[in-house]
């Protein structure tokens, strides 16, 4: 297998699974013998605040941390947290993320708001960007928190790894009661098409 | 074989493998999941939660004394906890292997300051081990066992966040056996008298030369031979950032840096024509390199402030006139709302605050969840500096004529525990006229939810006593002790008032067990009744994730209430500052199954 160099930053608020999300795509790198880093900060942040998950994966990594223009990747979990991760993204590189909004209490005293459309205002930016309703989806599949594999299975077209080491990762990682819809959330999110101008086909 | 660790669990595992018999803690983050992982993963390894950094500290040491190899975690600010027995014991030394991990904080992520522990390894005059990635950090416990052992001393592994809570591949080995050899009296080592610690510190003062020469002949401060226009001398995480920013320059890497390696680091100068230094926050090793009399550049380029990064120290060496200008393209961030962490839905603290705030007292606070009470809209904690120090600054603001309405000192459970105690009872002792409200819920959560004395279960899983926090009040002579019922907002307030008349310490205790542990909470939930909302906003601050502002506004164009029924836990907050009566119990709902 081609060995290739990639970066990816994965964001969400707490509770979303973004480190389930980092910690199946970094058993995996380590399954196909790549060098792997990853980095997050816990703690105070766990309490509804954003998360975010380094991964950094090729022949030797040091740095655990991105900077600003280094993602070669962006996995989303919330619309607005993707609007705020895009400086990290690198030119050229992809936006996925999921439609869901999760508005928090900071906006309802008035000092603040959240974006009408952050999806609208991603895509005034002209960027690749590959963006679905994952929790219409995660219901139609029976169980709301099939989100962030959902968006695993698109992000996989994104790494030169054949689907089957993906999900033996997945069925390693998840409860096995949910093994089998896990395994069908990572397959939708896989098969979903995307035309160019980021609307979904 | 390899696998995925971060640098908490390699730590763990690092113990495991060197046959450590001894671990204790007090929770704090970054170093939280060393004991977590220990507990959980190791079970043969005795480990324990005590009730703060300095009995961990001493359990460790007299784990040492009986000839255990042990191992003692702490956040960087623990280390000011426990800084009483550690700086005696690098006096004693150790019989058993002993290490002390610190895990420092640089950027606060979640702490109240970023201080360099490093100096305490020179405060001490004890070797300290710095990991620059989880392979180390399992690798330098054995290793700094071994040097504890062979030297008679205490060991420091300085971690920081990026260390802790970074992962990669580890490669692992099987478990070593190490005999525990016994307690023997020694009283002229441990009897820390004048005339024993006299003839102790002459110890260390010699001890430390063997450490130089040890430092200087060790593999963990190896050289990296590059291009010899540049040399730069690093540690810990930065030695990442350096890597990454210059690949092709010449390194010294200290994995041991204190005491400095100083004849390496004099011929690794040599054969450079520019010495730079990479370190995050305070300029420990640069300092020691100046004073040794050698040329370098550190701070001037690189920032003491925060976290250091690999664009950081890139910008720095551009600046330095060593590394060209890159530009990398990306966006401008966008001026979005902040998300700052909050208070979760049914969080019992919620109440105590919004009531607290209607007084108009002031606060003082302490280290826990209970400190986002400081946060918009509760607004109600007006300090928070260290464990235990909310009461104390309480009797002072009492003493010193500052509050005729009355002084509250708000406190968590764990940290009542942890430096709280004493503080009560100078209250007693000294008649201070303050409230002091200890938010018991049963668990410190801030850390995500660790056992305490008063949870009645040990960090190994068995079942124990129980501390009666009334019977402890009235132990430290507190006669007028209320104990609500934090989901009631007028018992709280009604208890909050009566402390107030009385004069002399009061307790009020809130029982209300934190929403997320042992499980998550979930009752009925609650429901706006749209047309009776007149958005009035009071629900609104109660600062709840779960209530949100509808697209639905009133007449005169106010948004009304929403709640959100997958997040509401029932707590009936936001229905008992209603005036209008607007929010109710939702019948309808399904509660989820238990």
């Amino acid at each position: 297998m081609e060995k290739k160099d990639i970066n990816i930053l994965i964001v969400g608020v707490g509770g979303q699974g973004v480190l389930l999300a980092s910690e199946i795509l970094s058993l995996l790198a380590i399954e196909v013998g790549m060098d792997i880093k990853k980095s997050e900060v816990h703690g105070m942040s766990q309490r509804g605040g954003v998360v975010s998950s380094h991964v950094r994966i090729a022949d030797k990594v040091y740095s655990p941390t991105l900077n600003f223009g280094e993602a070669d990747v962006i996995l989303s979990f919330e619309a607005a947290e993707a609007l705020r991760a895009l400086p990290w993204l690198k030119k050229g590189g992809t936006l996925i993320t999921s439609h869901t909004r999760l508005v928090p209490p900071i906006t309802t005293i008035g000092k603040y708001s959240y974006p009408d459309d952050p999806i609208a205002e991603i895509k005034k930016k002209n960027i690749d960007l590959k963006d679905t309703d994952a929790d219409a989806i995660a219901k139609e599949l029976g169980n709301p928190r099939l989100v962030n594999t959902i968006l695993l299975g698109v992000l996989s077209n994104s790494l030169d790894i054949p689907e089957e080491s993906w999900l033996d990762v997945v069925r390693k990682r998840v409860p096995p009661k949910f093994v089998d819809l896990n395994v069908e959330a990572f397959k939708r999110g896989r098969s979903l098409e995307f035309k160019a101008a980021g609307v979904e086909g | 074989m390899k696998v995925l660790l971060s640098g908490n669990e390699a730590i763990a595992r690092g113990a495991f493998e060197a046959d450590v018999k001894i671990a204790t803690a007090y929770p704090g983050t970054p170093s939280t999941e060393i004991l977590e992982t220990i507990a959980m993963e190791y079970k043969n390894i005795y480990s324990e939660w005590s009730p703060n950094e300095k009995v961990a500290f001493e359990v460790a040491t007299g784990a040492s004394m009986a000839g255990a190899r042990c191992l003692v975690a702490m956040k960087h600010v623990g280390l000011n906890v426990a800084a009483d027995p550690y700086m005696t014991f690098a006096y004693t030394g150790v019989k058993g292997g002993f290490i002390v991990i610190s895990a420092d904080d640089p950027s606060m992520h979640s702490s109240q300051n970023e201080q360099d522990n490093r100096f305490y390894a020179k405060f001490a005059q004890i070797p300290m081990l710095e990991p620059s990635d989880s392979q180390d950090g399992k690798d330098f416990v054995k290793i700094g066992l071994d040097i504890s052992e062979e030297y008679d001393t205490p060991v420091m592994l300085r971690l920081v966040t990026r260390i802790s809570h970074s992962k990669c591949a580890v490669e692992i080995s099987d478990p070593i056996s190490k005999e525990t050899l016994g307690f023997e009296r020694d009283i002229p080592k441990y009897v820390m008298v004048p005339g024993h610690a006299r003839l102790r510190r002459k110890i260390v003062i010699e001890r430390l030369e063997r450490l130089k020469v040890l430092s200087d002949n060790t593999d963990l401060n190896r050289i990296e031979k590059g291009r010899s226009e540049v040399g730069i001398i690093t540690a810990g995480i930065s030695y990442q950032y350096a890597k990454e920013a210059f690949p092709d320059a010449s390194y010294l890497k200290l994995g041991m840096p204190y005491p400095l390696p100083e004849k390496k680091i004099r011929e690794f100068a040599k054969s450079v024509d520019r010495l730079f230094i990479v370190e995050e926050l305070e300029p420990f090793i640069e300092e020691q390199i100046k004073a040794m009399g050698i040329e370098c550049e550190g701070k001037k380029w690189f920032t003491n402030f925060g976290e250091l990064s690999s664009s950081l120290v890139e910008e720095g060496f551009v600046k330095a006139g060593v590394l060209h200008k890159r530009t990398i393209e990306h966006t401008n961030p966008e001026e979005l709302f902040p998300r700052p962490p909050v208070l979760c839905p049914g969080c019992p603290h919620r109440g105590v605050f919004s009531v607290l705030k209607k007084f108009k007292v002031p606060v003082t606070g302490d280290i826990g969840c209970y400190t986002l009470g400081a946060l918009e809209p509760l607004s109600s904690i007006d300090s928070c500096v260290c464990m235990g120090a909310s009461i104390g600054e309480a009797i002072g603001i009492a003493k010193a004529g500052g509050a005729e309405k009355g002084v509250v000192a708000a406190i968590g459970d764990s940290t009542f525990m942890h430096s709280g105690i004493t503080g009560l009872l100078d209250a007693s002792y000294n008649k201070a006229n303050i409230t002091v409200v200890i938010l018991d819920n049963r668990t410190t959560a801030m850390t995500g939810g660790q056992n305490h004395p008063g949870t009645g279960t040990t960090l190994m899983g068995e079942q124990s006593f129980q501390v009666d926090l009334v019977k402890l009040c009235e132990a430290c002579g507190v006669t007028d002790i209320h104990v609500v019922d934090a989901y009631k907002l007028d018992e709280t307030r009604e208890a909050l008032k009566s402390s107030f008349e009385h004069q002399g310490p009061s307790v009020v205790i809130t029982n209300r067990p934190c929403a997320l542990m042992p499980r998550k909470i979930k009752e009925q939930p609650y429901t706006v009744i749209s047309d009776a909302c007149n958005g009035c906003k009071l629900c609104f601050r109660v600062g709840c994730p779960a209530i949100f502002a509808s697209k639905e506004l009133t007449k005169k164009g106010h948004p009304k209430a929403l709640i959100d029924p997958v997040q509401c836990t029932g707590c009936s907050i936001c229905a008992q500052v209603c005036p209008e009566n607007a929010i109710v119990l939702d019948e309808t709902a399904k509660v989820p199954v238990r």
